[in-house]
């Protein structure tokens, strides 16, 4: 569980999150979306306390993760550019990240599914972006956490593995787990996606299924809704409170 | 030679006058040895046995030869001197002269000569003397092959090893000295020579010299010293194959000149001084194939110097080779060896073509303020040496070695550090 | 801290430029050796060399590493580590990746031309220990020049005007200061100026060794007293260890209040 209590940060002059409040409760893949400048890449960094907050309180599974470091256990992340020590082996790597946690994982599988044997021994300087992309996906779902961070997932895959990737979400939502994505990538989220999380100057702008944004918007396609999302976005706010139980998970507020 | 002259001279004098011979030991009839002096007429022989004779104050008055028999032990118990010569034609040889014991009052000697001519003084051992062997209104002497070691601590209250005063042809050769105030010490000495003595470990020069005009120095070691050589208001010396080496402190020197005339220090050796030669007023001096190695200062001329020549020399791996305090006046560097000359010889006649100038930029500011040492080789000095070299603003003009030699000479002797093994110092 | 040094390490002592930089000392000692024939003239070339090359080297490296591994520092920063064991476990993995080098690349030929047993094995173990000191502090001082400024022309630029601080600029202040005020007694002056820059202090700890003539001849008196004693050498260590420590806490801190 993910709770984020009035969250503010600005760098420099520059407010980019404001008073946020946020929670991540339930099992299921919450695609967190909003424009560049938006604050997505900010919120997940606090999350991982990699950014520290001017204001408010984190809390995971109901503990106050200010200067902790020992949360992290708990978290599974798969960060944006997958740029490696150059001259270590994918081996090397894979044995160092799992000595950091020193606990049962399931690097051996992951590595079959992508088809990452042969590289074991190559130096990660050498791998193209995709195959790093492909380490970076096995160092992210070897260990068996409740929570995962996705920072653009599908960057630099080719379909199957893509296919793939898509196989390991549906397993990991199937435990139970809480699942937090930021993509680019609009089918990607309308295919897998419980719920959309729409971030914009620093504020939740839309929370909800994406079939309900596309009902919102009277169109056919999740593109089209977020486009036209983006253009009135004066006009929508999202009230966080405590979701109801059931299918209306979603409870769009008017603002004036 | 002089050695054998005096011996021969002795020899026609005592078989003119039919000398007798003395035997001093213990058990024999003559138990000390100024009993035996009293009793022995001029040209009489005195052998005296081994052993230990407590006698101080013994006063050799007539010409005698006085022999030990392997070292004999004289011993002033440390209140008296030990040995006078008062007369000519005496010699003095294979004793052990100990125990002086240190005087504010008087300048004790192990062995002192006064007013005496034609003395030799060979192959002793003087041990824990005041002043070890001293000379006063001395002439014709050689003292040679004597081991002369101290024990000083303090200037104030030690002595000179081999002290000379008013003196006049003197030969001191092969001796060995060290632990005094002042190795050898001269005050109005004229023609003398002092030659293959090793000098070292005393307190504040190993050879100290004044007044002293005429005289010779060759082949002496003197390392160690606490100032190292001191040569002051003296005209006509030469100075060759002498060896300076590792006088160390802040007023030590390898050789400091003062006041010195009409000199040739010619093929002498100066290593690991901080000092190697120092000159304040000193005129006509010819510096010729000497070496400084691994010096502070190679060469520092204070001031009031002209007409000095510095040929053939070898400068190498000094921290500085020259240090002038003063305008450069009439002395000439020329053709010396430099191993901080950094150019070219195009036309290999073994000169470099460009002239060297070997005061360096850093070395004239350490003189104004000596505490810049401690940027010794540090890269901002480095800098201002090299900008001085490009474009010189304190070099004084004129100092420039035109014909800076491209190798460094060989030395025709060898060195301390080359035997060192075979030297037990 | 362990598992991120050996990471860094094993990774920093693969990579290219750790392996210019050790080859380069390599070549340079080999030369040396093979064209004077006398180790002790060397090591004195050398000092003039290492003096000014480890610390710039140590400077640009430690940044250059920051920048380079910033993304996986990322990584890094979402597993469950304590920001500082990474950090500083970063710091001794490039320090110890640049001693290595340094230490083969100085040691090794003077050891196959025989060092061991002779007069200048002290000397010897002077140059290394002290520019090993040196890599350790200049190390530190550009990874916390990087940590602190994310932009890297910065941090690097920091970098160079703390080796130029340190190499010229300290030295021209001292050397003014000690012309302007020659008039006073400067000798304490010059011993306190002198172990505040660590590579000054580390120039004079070899100096003393080397040209101990000209040395003691002059601010002697102090110089020799003081760095010539046990007690003098070890408050030259200990001043070292903190210069040392310094960049360490300064990483420390930084790595504590930065937002990655």
């Amino acid at each position: 569980m993910i709770q984020l209590r009035k969250i503010s940060k600005s760098f420099r002059h520059l407010s980019v999150l404001k008073d946020l409040n946020l929670s991540f409760e339930e099992a299921g893949i919450s695609a967190i979306l909003g424009p560049n400048g938006s604050g997505k890449t900010t919120m997940i960094k606090c999350l991982l306390g990699m950014v520290l907050p001017d204001q408010g309180d984190i809390l995971i599974n109901e503990q106050n993760i200010s200067r902790q470091w020992a949360y992290r256990d708990q978290i599974s992340y798969l960060p944006q550019i997958a740029r490696f020590p150059e001259n270590l082996s994918v081996g090397e790597l894979i044995r160092m990240l799992r000595s950091l946690r020193n606990r049962p994982s399931q690097e051996d599988t992951l590595i079959r599914i992508f088809g990452l044997e042969s590289f074991m021994d190559k130096k990660l300087g050498h791998l193209s972006g995709g195959t790093r992309q492909k380490v970076n996906l096995v160092q992210a779902f070897m260990y068996d956490n409740p929570i995962l961070i996705l920072d653009e997932p599908t960057a630099g895959l080719d379909p199957v593995a893509v296919l793939k990737l898509k196989d390991l979400l549906n397993k990991e939502r199937e435990k139970g787990k809480i699942i937090l994505i930021t993509t680019h990538l609009i089918p990607f989220v309308e295919e897998m996606a419980d719920e959309i999380v729409f971030l914009m100057d620093g504020k939740i702008h839309f929370r909800g299924s994406p079939s309900h944004l596309i009902r919102q918007y009277e169109t056919e396609k999740l593109e089209t809704a977020i486009a036209q999302m983006l253009e009135k976005q004066k006009i929508v706010s999202v009230d966080v409170s405590p979701q109801v139980n059931g299918q209306s998970r979603l409870t769009p507020v008017m603002t004036s | 030679m002089k050695a054998y002259l005096f011996t021969i001279i002795l020899i026609i004098n005592f078989s003119q006058s039919q000398a007798a011979n003395w035997q001093v030991c213990a058990e024999c009839s003559c138990s000390q040895l100024s009993e035996a002096i009293e009793a022995a007429s001029p040209g009489d022989t005195l052998t005296v046995d081994s052993g230990l004779y407590q006698e101080g104050r013994i006063i050799i008055g007539k010409s005698l030869v006085l022999r030990g028999n392997n070292y004999p032990r004289i011993d002033g118990k440390g209140e008296s001197e030990v040995i006078t010569i008062t007369a000519d034609h005496v010699s003095l040889v294979g004793f052990q002269i100990q125990n002086v014991g240190h005087s504010y009052l008087e300048d004790r000697a192990g062995i002192r000569v006064q007013k005496a001519k034609h003395f030799i003084i060979q192959n002793n051992r003087l041990i824990n003397t005041f002043f070890g062997i001293y000379l006063e209104h001395a002439q014709y002497g050689l003292i040679s092959h004597n081991f002369i070691e101290g024990q000083a601590i303090e200037e104030m209250s030690s002595g000179n090893a081999i002290h000379l005063w008013y003196s006049k042809h003197v030969e001191i050769t092969d001796n060995e000295i060290s632990g005094h105030r002042d190795g050898i010490y001269f005050e109005f000495v004229d023609n003398s020579q002092v030659r293959r003595n090793k000098s070292h470990h005393n307190l504040r020069y190993g050879l100290h010299f004044m007044f002293s005009n005429d005289d010779e120095y060759h082949q002496n070691i003197f390392r160690e010293n606490g100032a190292g050589v001191a040569v002051m208001f003296s005209k006509k010396i030469r100075l060759t194959e002498n060896q300076f080496i590792e006088n160390w402190g802040r007023a030590a020197y390898g050789l400091l000149l003062k006041e010195i005339y009409d000199a040739d220090i010619i093929d002498n050796h100066f290593e690991h001084n901080t000092l190697g030669i120092h000159v304040e007023g000193c005129s006509r001096i010819l510096y010729k194939a000497n070496t400084f190695l691994y010096n502070g200062w190679a060469m520092r001329v204070a001031g009031g110097c002209s007409k000095n020549e510095i040929k053939g020399n070898n400068f190498i791996d000094n921290t500085f080779d020259l240090s002038m305090n003063s305008q450069v006046g009439d002395n000439y560097f020329d053709g010396n060896y430099w191993s901080d000359y950094a150019s070219y010889d195009l036309d290999r006649d073994g000169i470099g073509d460009v002239p060297h100038n070997p005061v360096k930029l850093f070395s004239y500011v350490v003189n104004q303020s000596p505490e810049a040492i401690m940027l010794l080789r540090s890269t901002f000095v480095d800098l201002l040496n090299f900008s001085e070299k490009v474009s010189p603003v304190f070099s004084p003009p004129g100092l420039e070695d035109q014909q800076p030699h491209i190798k460094p000479f060989s030395q025709n002797f060898k060195t301390y550090a080359d035997d060192s093994a075979s030297q037990d110092f | 801290m362990k598992n991120i040094l050996r990471y860094s390490f094993f990774d920093l002592i693969r990579s290219r430029w750790t392996i210019i930089y050790g080859g380069f000392y390599l070549i340079l000692t080999f030369a040396l050796i093979w064209l004077s024939g006398d180790l002790l003239k060397v090591i004195t070339s050398l000092m003039n060399i290492t003096l000014m090359l480890v610390p710039l080297i140590a400077l640009l490296f430690s940044s250059m590493y920051y920048y380079h591994s910033r993304d996986f520092v990322e990584l890094l920063l979402a597993q469950p580590l304590k920001r500082t064991h990474i950090f500083i476990g970063q710091y001794w993995g490039i320090a110890i990746s640049l001693s290595v080098s340094l230490i083969v690349g100085l040691g090794l030929p003077f050891l196959i031309f025989g060092v061991l047993g002779t007069s200048v094995l002290y000397h010897f173990f002077t140059l290394i220990g002290v520019n090993l000191m040196l890599t350790f502090i200049f190390v530190g001082l550009g990874f916390a020049g990087a940590l602190r400024y994310e932009n890297r022309i910065k941090g690097f630029g920091l970098g160079i005007l703390i080796w130029l601080f340190f190499a010229v600029i300290y030295d021209g202040i001292v050397l003014l200061g000690l012309v302007v005020f020659r008039d006073y007694p400067l000798d304490h002056f010059a011993l306190g100026a002198s172990i505040f820059n660590p590579i000054d202090l580390s120039r004079i700890l070899i100096l003393l060794k080397l040209d101990i003539s000209a040395l003691m001849g002059y601010t002697g008196a102090v110089f020799q007293k003081f760095l010539g004693s046990t007690t003098g050498i070890i408050i030259a260590i200990a001043v070292l260890m903190l210069w040392v420590v310094f960049p360490i806490g300064r990483i420390r801190f930084l790595a504590l209040r930065k937002d990655f």
